[in-house]
């Protein structure tokens, strides 16, 4: 898939590039070891889309086991042969590995390395005005650790005691002795190794995100004029830089207990008819550390999805962002707030209820500056003229999946409710709705529409459709049902629910949420033939296709090295005049200098 | 060889795909057709989507509350879980208004203000504090209702358990529960993991401890007085468990080197849930809730509540485990140090 990637660009590169460019430059240098944040930003999708595809297989292979349990399967067989589903039935510890790989791939690689180093990549240069990333070089540097983050990942997939399975949250004990389970061997070691390697990437990135936002706006872009895709990335990257240290320290700690004996996480344990030697360690401070990374993270992963949201909804209603400064405002408290909810994963760990009781106050905090959001996404809407780009559905869909799932958070965030269904499939239902569908929606309306930007070309608006359609109905079709399935108690992270009378009658739930996982996972076959097509023989982009106001549409139609040829381009105002009253068109490219008397809405918005 | 036919295949229909979109884009580019960007007929029809998809969503939302309302986990059967169940409701209530009113509003806007000819520009609306102030405001205030509504029952749930409490233990290992019942003195013996001994002594029981003595260990099925605080203390032995009761919406986490605590009242026998669930085989259960290996799903344990004169009886029918190390060992009588 990479050489397929680079070959395409290569071609339109070479088509339709007239500037500077060495002309000496090989290939390696060029799409390789690049430095040019453009290419990084491919280079982290194309990675991203590997690995997303590889955890959309495994999911498909355990809801075939979760619908149908025991069956004989050959899909079943082809994809994990004789060591790990003997005669196409699939291994229990199979199962826990594959949801715990698929649950890192698609939290960690997916939604926060592909989506931010994607889009931070692409649009902050772009969207500020600057030639390149601060640091082009660290900028490389972070990718290649993904990479090769990415890399270790995958191949723990194929050694012999299987790929790390204590979910994707590895809380010690179950994590730290390989006796417990056998994931927790070489395939766990590879985990850590790999998030660590993961954690490094994502500093290097996080970085250079905030200081190229910081120092290398161009004139005139004064922070009340960014695009909100610009603050978002900018908060999530301090997101990352402040809680990811935290998570490779929990991770050094427990290789320690792994490999050195000490006992950070582990006390009195006997196992194995053997009493271990560990004493005074306490699993639930593993649960804090993770926590204290793993709260931030899920925002790390939505806030780029805000980003996305706020910059099409507007685009395509054709109206500015309802309430651009509130829109700033919620998304830095909850950045605030989300350093100090991590205690809502604790409720029933033992902690200190009293400790409790703060974490549900400033949960249901969180909720207030996320209502905000989603009141205003609605009311852009509202008396917009709105154009139905594929993109457009697929932000609006995002809206609708934010405020699904963003619900349910309210029940887990009351400790009292949330011992009742903690654990259960209700949680499941919950973060992928409100942080999975969200993030994987605008991730893929960010990537309809930036598209031409990024290959000069545009991609096949039909399929588009049918791409979202089919997206959207299965992925509620999976995980409304699964709320039923929690409310009626059956644990999550379980190999079959059958065991129990009252939840093998619920079979027909997970029948039901099987057949629109595979039907939504094969009906992204239809996006990456429409992907892979289009960035080769798509129809040519125009200028500025979708008649935005922002940066990166008054560059070259495909960019090359430095990004504009000539001098930066000076901004004279924010990015939201749709359809502002007296103008001629209904936009106003922040480029265009101020009438007199206008007013600059990003200042009072 | 198989694998080799799938490949081929999935390239051949890769190939065909690819030809497929070129006649397409070549056909729509000769017709002078834009197949990148949405027209006024994409619009339209789109808009019609929108609302067509809102409708269907919200009645498989309903069909799915219809079709499984009498599977979910029917009425709360301790003192907790009565309020607990109320609470619930309370929020739901909540969710759902604002549930059907925002995720109607986002998609009947999009269809109503759809890009047309009649539809052809946009009102020029960046703010309206006063607006904003108002949703601010009032989640605020229905949030601070639920907070403090929910707060009192978790207070309720995690105070002190009261001293005539019922303390037994529940001991959690790969993949199995034990109880341990504290015996007449109603006082758990203390234990120490490294005296652990899988035939004799599972717990790992401190035989130096005499209020251990009575302690009466029980495998395979947990059993409870009706209307009596029940006061459960958690441990496990190799990693961590947790230790959900469904039908009393109680849950807690079973954490190896350390104990941690749950207590409630059970309030329906066995029976009477028999009755209200029309089911003759229908019983309580405890599962393990904290993936804990490959056994994880298997990991159960039959709950029974018992009137107390059942209770009793059931109990009695028990010896405690240091008579029956000692009977085995000695053939005697207990001699402890
Ligand atoms: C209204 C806002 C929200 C509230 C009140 C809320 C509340 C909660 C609570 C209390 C839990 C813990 C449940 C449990 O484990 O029993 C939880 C789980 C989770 N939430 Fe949310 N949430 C909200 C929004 C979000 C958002 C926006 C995201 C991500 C973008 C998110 C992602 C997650 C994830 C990933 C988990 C589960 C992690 C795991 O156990 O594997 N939540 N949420
Ligand atoms: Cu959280
Ligand atoms: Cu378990």
């Amino acid at each position: 898939m990479e050489t397929h990637a680079h070959e395409a660009t290569h071609t339109a590169a070479h088509t339709e590039h007239h500037h500077h460019e060495h002309p000496s430059q090989s290939f390696v240098e060029k799409y390789m070891f690049s430095m040019d944040h453009k290419i990084i930003s491919k280079q982290f999708l194309f990675t991203a889309m590997f690995m997303a595809f590889a955890a959309a297989i495994m999911s498909v292979l355990f809801r075939l086991q979760l619908a149908w349990p025991g069956q004989q399967s050959s899909v079943m067989h082809f994809f994990l042969g004789d060591r790990w589903a003997k005669g196409g039935v699939l291994d229990p510890n199979m199962y826990l590995g594959l949801v715990t790989i698929h649950g890192t791939i698609m939290v960690f690689f997916l939604l926060t390395g592909g989506l931010s180093g994607t889009f931070a990549n692409l649009l902050i240069p772009l969207q500020v005005g600057a030639r390149d990333m601060a640091s082009p070089m660290m900028n490389m540097l972070s990718y290649w650790f993904f990479f090769i983050s990415s890399l270790i990942m995958f191949i723990s997939l194929f050694i012999e005691t299987g790929p790390a399975s204590a979910g994707w949250t590895i809380y010690p004990p179950l994590s730290a002795l390989p006796q417990a389970i056998p994931g927790s061997g070489a395939g766990m070691t590879l985990w850590l190794t790999s998030i660590a390697l993961f954690v490094v990437s994502s500093l290097l990135g996080g970085l250079n995100y905030i200081v190229t936002v910081v120092n290398l706006r161009t004139i005139g872009m004064k922070m009340t004029r960014l695009p909100l895709t610009i603050w978002a990335l900018l908060i999530t990257a301090i997101l990352g830089v402040l809680s990811f240290p935290v998570l490779f320290g929990a991770a050094i700690l427990l290789i320690f207990d792994r490999s050195f004996g000490t006992s950070f996480y582990l006390s009195d344990i006997y196992i194995g008819g053997q009493a271990l030697s560990e004493t005074g360690g306490s699993p639930i401070l593993f649960e804090h550390l993770f926590w204290f990374l793993g709260h931030p993270e899920v925002y790390i992963v939505i806030m780029p999805a805000f980003g996305i949201m706020s910059e099409i909804i507007s685009i395509n209603a054709r109206k500015p962002i309802f309430g651009y400064r509130a829109m700033i405002g919620s998304m830095l408290s909850i950045a605030f707030l989300a350093f100090i909810v991590w205690g809502h994963h604790m409720f029933v760990s033992g902690m200190n209820p009293f400790l409790g009781s703060v974490f549900v106050f400033t949960t249901l905090l969180i909720a207030i500056p996320s209502a905000v959001k989603a009141f205003n996404y609605i009311t852009t809407l509202w008396k917009g003229s709105i154009t139905f780009n594929p993109q457009l559905l697929f932000v609006v869909g995002a809206v609708s999946t934010f405020i699904s799932g963003g619900l349910t958070g309210i029940i887990l965030a009351d400790s009292a409710l949330d011992v009742a269904v903690h654990g259960t499939y209700f949680v499941v239902a919950h973060f992928h709705i409100v942080m999975g569908l969200s993030a994987v929606l605008a991730m893929f309306g960010g990537v309809y529409h930036w598209f031409p930007k990024m290959f000069g070309r545009m991609m096949n608006k039909k399929l588009g459709y049918w791409h979202f359609w089919l997206t959207f109905i299965c992925a509620y079709g999976v995980f409304l049902p699964m709320h039923f399935l929690g409310l009626a108690g059956v644990p999550r992270r379980y190999y079959t629910n059958d065991a129990y009378a009252p939840w093998a009658k619920l079979q027909d739930i997970n029948v039901i949420v099987s057949i629109f996982a595979i039907v939504g996972v094969l009906s992204q076959i239809i996006f990456f033939v429409n992907f892979f097509y289009s960035m080769s023989k798509g129809t040519k982009s125009a200028q500025n296709p979708w008649d935005a106001n922002t940066l990166e549409w008054t560059t070259p139609i495909v960019p090359g090295h430095g990004n504009w040829e000539g001098d930066l381009p000076v901004v004279h105002r924010w990015a939201y005049d749709y359809s502002k009253p007296g103008k001629a068109h209904d936009f106003v490219p922040q480029t265009v200098p101020m009438e007199e008397g206008e007013l600059d809405e990003g200042e009072h918005s | 060889m198989i694998k080799l036919l799938v490949y081929i295949a999935i390239a051949l229909t890769v190939v065909l795909l690819f030809q497929l979109m070129r006649i397409y884009q070549l056909s729509s580019e000769i017709k002078g057709k834009n197949i990148g960007m949405a027209n006024e007929k994409d619009n339209r029809s789109q808009g019609r989507a929108s609302l067509i998809f809102v409708l269907g969503f919200f009645i498989f939302l309903i069909w799915l509350i219809v079709r499984f309302k009498d599977d979910m986990l029917p009425v709360a059967a301790s003192d907790v879980g009565k309020t607990s169940d109320n609470l619930f409701m309370f929020n739901w209530v909540i969710i759902f208004i604002v549930f059907f009113i925002t995720t109607f509003m986002l998609f009947f806007f999009a269809y109503k203000y759809a890009k047309t000819a009649k539809n052809p520009t946009a009102y020029f609306y960046p703010h309206n504090d006063k607006l904003e102030l108002i949703w601010t405001v009032v989640p605020s205030i229905a949030l601070a209702v639920i907070v403090i509504y929910g707060l009192s029952l978790w207070g309720k749930m995690t105070e002190k358990a009261s001293d005539n409490a019922l303390n037994i233990q529940l001991y959690a290992k790969q993949f199995d529960f034990t109880v341990r019942y504290s015996g007449a003195d109603n006082k758990l013996g203390v234990t120490n993991y490294k005296m652990i001994d899988d035939a004799t002594n599972p717990l790992g029981m401190d035989s130096t401890d005499k209020s251990g003595w009575d302690d009466v260990v029980v495998h395979g099925e947990l059993h409870m007085p009706v209307g009596r605080e029940i006061n459960i203390q958690c441990n496990a032995r190799d990693v961590m468990h947790g230790m959900y009761f469904p039908h009393f919406r109680e849950q807690i986490n079973c954490v190896p080197g350390m104990s941690t605590y749950m207590h409630f009242v059970p309030t329906i026998t066995t029976d009477s849930m028999r009755t209200i669930m029309h089911d003759t085989a229908y019983d309580y259960i405890l599962v393990c809730n904290r993936v804990c290996g490959s056994g994880h799903y298997n990991m159960f344990l039959k709950v029974v509540v018992d009137t107390k004169a059942q209770f009793e009886k059931w109990l009695a029918t028990k010896t405690p485990q240091f008579d029956a190390i000692n009977k085995r060992s000695h053939g005697g009588a207990v001699t402890m140090k």
